[in-house]
């Protein structure tokens, strides 16, 4: 007995260590000098330059037009991911609402119309999403960054399903209580969808927030650029440079992941219920 | 305070049986009627009707003397318990009686009186800040009986309020219910499937089957002139026995036992014949049947017996149909014994529509009249 | 759907409109501009273009390139799939084991779960990188000369390895809350009769497990499928011609870099083809587990 717990410690220990020693390493390394890096190779302990090189990251203007900083593509990334959680999530508990709660003649074919929408990836129809936002005039606008993002029916699918499992009996007392439409979803429904909100927002955030295909073919302007889209930018910068600038893209690196990170670990126990209550 | 009329109200979900059909009930004011009935007998249908939360197929409701058929239910002035008591979980209890005031404007000192005197009367005052997780089972049941209670409505509708409680609550929240009602005078309109709970809360009970109207009469009536073999088996516990007879003009044949009634029923040949098992009494050693007037005797093997503690029942064969015998704990218990029930106390039920056969014997000691029995019976 | 519902001529098309425009602009056009242009040939410098019928896709699946491409995302999707299950599923069982330091295990093992495939990909590529990387040392050290980026072999490895890391918490976060499901009375049971942990786990509750693991099966092959694109992006640095790059890349490459629209759609086409298959395959399976529970 005490044996195999022994055994499950060092395989859950290995396990932790295989998962988040490369993001340690990332971070330790971030703080040295590129030269530093080029001679010795990876770090794991912290070198001295770590406010220097977040604050070249964060400030100097790069790119080819010198029209963006780190800060910038931060708050691009922020205004994706909250913006794509906000509206996913505003769309899709309207969505679910009418289609659990109201009875409809077109009830049936409203919900095949959305549910298609889990069957094809944005990546298989980029082509083609990319002409349509072009011909709309989109690209290059926070819009054409976030609304097409909206377009699936995920969240309709999170909240179709917890509706569905809140107690009829609750609308039933409401009705009696002389609460219409408006009011029951005000005052019942989405007090008690607190939680599952919580959970899709940082579910909904962490996915805009790591998108990565599609803003990089919607922003050609680099002052709509993201932190994902600033990562292909370093890997592009870097090709042909004699010691390429390990510790910023580490430092790039350490940003684009820190807020996703610290959203999922600090929220955890939302996170996990709303990920895994509701099955996709 | 009001009247509640349900006239031959029907219930038809696409194409299907009628869930409901042609059901007639006039409540008075201030009644408190139980609809009683198996699971799937239509009884909360009906009740989801008269809420205005199911559709009406055809027939009217009327409250208070207006037709609400296509009144929203909270236009119709009533309020409803639910079995899982439906609170809104997010809410503490004094929002959760308010919400329904609230929704209808009325004034903020008028709502927090009604709150205050609802709390005193179900003593809610301690729990009125709690949110409704942080309650117990029967708390629950009181907060939302006092959502009912606030509202003032002219009915309290009551579906299966009491099932979701253990046994021992179940006892003292019916007391609770009973009492409140009689208190407040509301005309009540409640659901279950338990019979002894509608025994002990009806002023009338309506037996349903089927989406039919069994029954409907004061609980000791229902229970001593049942008006079917459903409402026979259905009303009281341990359930009546209903045996297979045969008459014979004045003679009555159950298996091996015959009986002279003395008297002769309208009908004749294959008959069911119901007797309660509290009806039935130990006798003494075999005797000649014939000669025990007023009395039928009938011989049982005892299969098996149940201790109750205040009495016992006795599980056993006539001829080759069961029965049970309520005995005091103390009788003498043998394998084979006689049994005997006054004439008086034997239904007679017809062999095929299990209705109820009316014969002249009726006990005088009774309290209904063979004219109720008549009445009841149709 | 609900029991009572309210009815309403007007509201419930109010509330799904922003929604359902949403996804016909977004989703429907162009899903239907990719099949019929997957019937064209469009010319490159945009002068219209001709009807070819299903010339577009004889030209694709004929194309040995495209197959080739087919045949290592096959083998790349089945390799994420089985080693990010297993790995997954291994650091469940023992994280629902083991009752101190469970809440620490936990958020490590998680952790990980919000990093975009990107910036795996990056991270990954410092580890695999010729001056660096510490995995290119030690590979050195059992002489294996590893050049990712430059070796076919060398890169798939390195983009397996980094798409498993990334999706391993995944895949934790659902077995361990699967197997935090299973009622206590069934594994006390399955305690009482059978001695072997190893059996009892593949007798008893492996085959609880198996809604589960069937539905990020699924979940699986469409992350190595479709989101894997991010690390391959970063780790193949737009020089696909030596490298190995999945099918989703190759619509991307052709669409994009090489302004084959016609050939692009088909691809797309074809792709929907497999996903559709897939999902029709996990909404079967759903429905079935909602009869199972």
């Amino acid at each position: 007995m005490h044996r195999t717990r022994i055994l499950d410690h060092a395989v859950l220990i290995l396990g932790a260590l295989f998962l988040t020693l490369p993001v340690v390493v990332a971070f330790m390394t971030s703080t040295h000098e590129a030269a530093a890096i080029h001679s010795t190779g990876l770090m794991l302990s912290p070198g001295g330059h770590l406010v220097e090189t977040y604050e070249t990251v964060l400030t100097r203007k790069g790119g080819f037009t010198g029209q963006v900083t780190g800060a910038r593509m931060m708050m691009n990334s922020f205004i994706l991911g909250i913006g794509f959680a906000v509206g996913k999530i505003a769309l899709s508990m309207l969505a679910a609402y009418a289609i659990v709660y109201f009875r409809f003649r077109f009830a049936t074919l409203a919900f095949w119309v959305i549910f298609t929408t889990l069957l094809l990836p944005l990546e298989v129809r980029i082509m083609p999403s990319y002409e349509v936002m072009s011909s709309l005039g989109l690209i290059n606008s926070y819009t054409g960054l976030i609304v097409p993002l909206l377009a699936s029916a995920t969240g309709t699918f999170y909240f179709r399903q917890f509706f569905k499992s809140v107690p009829e009996e609750l609308l039933e007392a409401a009705r009696i209580d002389g609460a219409g439409p408006f009011k029951f979803f005000i005052d019942v429904l989405v007090p008690l969808s607190k939680t599952m909100i919580a959970a899709i927002f940082i579910i909904m955030f962490v996915y805009g927030w790591n998108q990565y295909l599609w803003p990089m073919l919607m922003t050609t302007d680099e002052r709509f650029f993201t932190l994902m889209r600033g990562i292909k930018q370093i890997l592009q910068v870097w090709i042909g440079s004699q010691i390429p600038d390990y510790n910023e893209a580490f430092a790039l690196a350490v940003l684009a992941m820190l807020p996703p990170v610290l959203m999922v670990v600090l929220f955890q126990s939302w996170f996990i219920k709303g990920l895994t209550e509701s099955d996709k | 305070m009001a009247t509640i009329e349900i006239d031959k109200v029907s219930k038809v979900y696409h194409g299907n049986v009628p869930a409901v059909s042609e059901v007639d009930i006039k409540i008075t004011d201030g009644e408190f009627i139980v609809l009683v009935g198996p699971s799937g007998c239509g009884k909360s249908t009906l009740l989801r009707m008269v809420a205005g939360l199911e559709n009406i197929s055809s027939g009217t409701v009327r409250i208070g003397g207006r037709i609400v058929n296509d009144v929203e239910p909270a236009d119709r002035d009533i309020a409803m318990v639910f079995q899982n008591y439906a609170l809104y979980p997010h809410m503490t209890v004094r929002e959760n009686l308010a919400y329904g005031l609230k929704n209808r404007r009325t004034p903020k000192p008028e709502i927090e009186a009604r709150v205050a005197e609802a709390a005193r009367m179900l003593e809610l005052g301690p729990y009125l800040d709690r949110k409704p997780r942080a309650l117990s089972g029967g708390q629950r049941q009181r907060v939302a009986m006092g959502r009912a209670i606030v509202r003032h409505p002219s009915a309290f509708l009551f579906d299966e309020p009491l099932s979701n409680l253990d046994a021992k609550l179940r006892v003292s929240m019916r007391g609770e219910i009973k009492r409140l009602q009689r208190r407040v005078g509301t005309t009540s309109l409640y659901v279950t499937h338990d019979q002894l709970e509608a025994m002990t809360l009806a002023d009338r009970l309506v037996v349903l089957n089927g989406g039919r109207i069994e029954q409907i009469g004061r609980p000791l009536d229902v229970y001593h002139a049942p008006a079917s073999t459903f409402v026979a088996s259905f009303i009281g516990s341990p359930a009546m026995n209903l045996v297979q007879g045969e008459l014979h003009g004045s003679k009555l044949a159950i298996g091996p036992a015959l009986i002279d009634l003395g008297d002769t029923l309208p009908t004749q040949g294959a008959v069911t014949v119901g007797f309660r098992a509290e009806d039935l009494q130990a006798v003494g050693a075999p005797v000649d049947a014939s000669a025990q007037i007023g009395s039928a005797t009938m011989p049982l093997r005892v299969d098996y017996v149940e201790e109750l503690g205040s009495q016992r029942l006795v599980h056993g064969t006539l001829g080759d149909q069961t029965i049970t015998v309520a005995m005091s704990s103390d009788a003498p218990l043998t394998s084979e014994m006689q049994v005997a029930v006054p004439l008086g106390r034997l239904h007679f039920f017809d062999a095929e529509s299990g209705r109820r056969l009316v014969w002249s014997s009726v006990e005088p000691n009774r309290s209904t009249t063979a004219a109720d029995l008549l009445e009841t019976a149709r | 759907m609900k029991r009572v519902q309210f009815s309403s001529p007007l509201l419930p098309y109010l509330f799904l409109a922003p929604q359902l425009a949403v996804i016909v602009i977004f989703f429907y056009w162009p899903s239907v501009r990719a099949i019929q242009s997957s019937f064209y040939l469009e010319d490159p410098f945009g002068f219209g273009s001709t009807f070819v019928g299903f010339d577009n896709y004889l030209g694709v699946l004929l194309s040995p390139e495209y197959l080739s491409i087919a045949r290592f995302t096959a083998l790349f999707t089945a390799l994420v799939t089985f080693f990010s299950l297993a790995l997954g599923l291994l650091l469940a069982v023992k994280a629902d084991a083991v009752i101190r330091g469970n809440a620490a295990y936990k958020t490590l093992l998680i952790s990980v779960y919000a990093i975009a495939p990107p910036v795996a990909g990056l991270i990954g590529m410092m580890f695999f990188d010729q001056h660096i990387g510490p995995f290119v040392k030690i590979a050195a050290f059992f002489g294996w000369e590893m050049k990712v980026g430059l070796s076919y072999f060398d890169t798939a490895f390195a983009m397996i390895f980094v798409a498993v890391w990334k999706q391993i918490p995944y895949n934790f976060i659902f077995f361990l809350s699967g197997l935090q499901a299973l009622p206590a009375s069934v594994r006390e049971a399955a305690a009482i009769d059978c001695r072997s942990g190893i059996k009892r786990f593949w007798t008893v509750i492996f085959p609880l497990l198996a809604p589960t693991a069937f539905f990020l099966l699924i979940i699986n092959v469409t992350y190595a499928l479709f989101d894997t694109f991010g690390v391959i992006d970063v780790m193949v640095k737009d020089k696909a011609a030596n490298n190995p790059i999945t099918l989703v890349y190759k619509v991307y490459m052709d669409g994009f870099r090489g302004n084959d629209i016609g050939g692009s759609s088909a691809q797309s086409v074809i792709l929907m083809i497999v996903v559709f298959v897939l999902t029709v395959l996990q909404f079967r399976f759903i429905e079935r587990r909602i009869h199972y529970t």
